[in-house]
């Protein structure tokens, strides 16, 4: 029994020494990456390539996932919310605040992760194992700098978009249930809307939005530039990027909430 | 003129170079030679810089590359070009991309003169109609041409490549190895080259150095390899049925002259 639990003890010990050094490493892999470019022209067509391809190429999935999840918590607020002492049009408040604050930033950054994240990853794991980071390093390029800045800013820059485009694309699924059901009446649902609103609510989700996206795109290039081996490790580089950064999502998002709004 | 100086070098607690000394000369095709897994690859990388061997020195034309601060390190390596095994050409960028990727990024030239540039380079390595093509387009021995054309770029000093024959055809093989030679000769680089094919040990083996377990057990040319009596290195270069027939025959040459 003791000796279950001091090898219990151990292999505990083993993870917590593991993710030390990994965080070690990510903080010296982040003072490569945030250095001056080696030319700026090249760097700012970089950042709008990569704006283009992980910001704007995720466009059609922020609008299907908004429009079907704005109109799914609005019925699910219906059938939930039946009584009396509630106004109808709370149901729209309720719908409007449930995507400002944790659907359009968290859960549409969970979403992001994989697609995003994985691209990163699997990108970056790919140009490592096909020796062109060492064909960059040889060049005398800070390979780290030039490949992974432009996507951090990119994607940092453009995902406060995504966020206003999916709670705009989840008020509008909304609607559609208001107009095409008897759930809610679009007067009710456009009052709800309306009702006590806080414009603090909003910075507060593009906050969160920046350092997600921030997380999203620096925890995929941490494990696609480490990667070794081959193609089998870059797709589980590719899945541990994905499942780190979903967990330090879910973390900065307890912790930002609870600075931000208490 | 590049020389190695007592490298060793480990991995995980496994000795993988063992106190390798040799001299690349400028202006040769230096070639590396060894087996699979004897530490060719290592050893190019530690010239290069891209490992760091944990004893020994490695000297550029005098310069003791650990003793360079990062400005001088910098500065060596843009008088550098490698060609790599897989060729590390850049997916996302053309022919004329990859090509054109070091003028871009450390030179002051226009794009017009980076553009000539970059393609006379392109006619130097013999290829033509592939400037708009992407590396997944065009065959391995012209990804090869575009890797050496990417590589002297920036008219290098040193030009390191590591088995530039792989996965290509003995004909193809020997007309980069050709390239590489002309190359050589025409800029006057130091150029290594590791491989293990013996065509290019014959063609263009200038200057020869045999590793193998890790330890440089020979050095010479390719005139000298036939006449060596290292039994490592005889058992490498007569490992093929061909060369145990050349080897009989040069044996029997030899035994007919000593007779005469």
């Amino acid at each position: 029994m003791q000796f279950i639990f001091r090898l219990n003890c151990l292999i505990i010990l083993r993870m917590i020494r593991s993710y030390i050094q990994s965080f070690g490493r990510y903080c010296i892999f982040l003072s490569q990456v945030f250095r001056s470019p080696e030319k700026w022209k090249v760097f700012l067509q970089q950042s709008i390539f990569e704006m283009n391809k992980l910001g704007v190429e995720s466009i059609p999935l922020v609008i299907i996932i908004s429009i079907f999840i704005g109109a799914v918590i609005l019925i699910q607020m219906s059938i939930n919310v039946i009584s009396p002492f509630i106004p109808a049009f709370s149901i729209g408040l309720a719908t409007r605040e449930v995507l400002i604050l944790e659907f359009s930033c968290t859960m549409m950054s969970l979403i992001l992760a994989g697609k995003v994240g994985s691209n990163i990853s699997s990108e970056i794991g790919t140009m490592r194992v096909t020796e062109q980071i060492d064909a960059m390093e040889i060049m005398g390029l800070n390979s780290a700098n030039f490949i992974v800045l432009p996507k951090v800013v990119g994607f940092v820059l453009f995902m406060p978009v995504l966020y206003v485009l999916s709670i705009f694309m989840g008020l509008v699924g909304g609607a559609l249930v208001s107009k095409f059901t008897d759930m809610l009446s679009m007067e009710d649902y456009i009052l709800g809307l309306q009702t006590m609103f806080t414009e603090w609510y909003i910075w507060y989700a593009i906050i969160k939005t920046v350092v997600f996206a921030f997380i999203i795109s620096t925890v995929a290039a941490f494990y696609g530039y480490y990667v070794k081996g081959g193609s089998r490790e870059v797709g589980k580089a590719s899945t541990q990027a994905v499942v780190a950064s979903s967990i330090l999502i879910l973390l900065a998002d307890v912790i930002l909430t609870k600075l931000m709004l208490q | 003129m590049i020389e190695a100086k007592h490298i060793s070098k480990w991995f995980d607690g496994a000795q993988v170079l063992h106190d390798v000394s040799a001299t690349f000369e400028t202006g040769k095709t230096n070639l590396i030679i060894g087996q699979s897994g004897s530490g060719k690859t290592v050893l190019i990388k530690c010239l290069v810089g891209l490992l760091t061997p944990e004893e020994g020195e490695i000297l550029y034309d005098g310069r003791k590359f650990r003793n360079l601060d990062m400005s001088q390190k910098r500065q060596l390596r843009s008088e550098i070009g490698m060609l790599f095994q897989g060729s590390a050409l850049f997916d996302n960028e053309t022919v004329l991309g990859n090509v054109m990727f070091p003028l871009k990024m450390f030179t002051s030239m226009s794009h017009a003169e980076q553009l000539d540039r970059a393609h006379f380079c392109i006619q130097r390595v013999g290829l033509t109609n592939a400037d708009d093509k992407y590396p997944s387009e065009i065959s391995g021995g012209m990804q090869k041409r575009v890797a050496i054309a990417r590589a002297i770029a920036l008219n290098p000093k040193y030009l390191f490549c590591d088995e530039p024959n792989s996965g290509l055809d003995p004909r193809t093989s020997i007309l980069i190895d050709e390239l590489l030679s002309d190359i050589t000769h025409e800029y006057n680089i130091t150029t290594i080259i590791n491989t293990h094919d013996m065509n290019s040990v014959l063609g263009i083996g200038e200057h020869i150095v045999f590793i193998n377990k890790g330890r440089c057990d020979w050095t010479g040319n390719s005139k000298s390899i036939f006449r060596s009596h290292s039994e490592s290195l005889n058992d490498f270069v007569f490992a093929s049925e061909l060369f145990k027939e050349v080897k009989k025959y040069l044996e029997a040459e030899y035994r007919s002259k000593q007779e005469s």
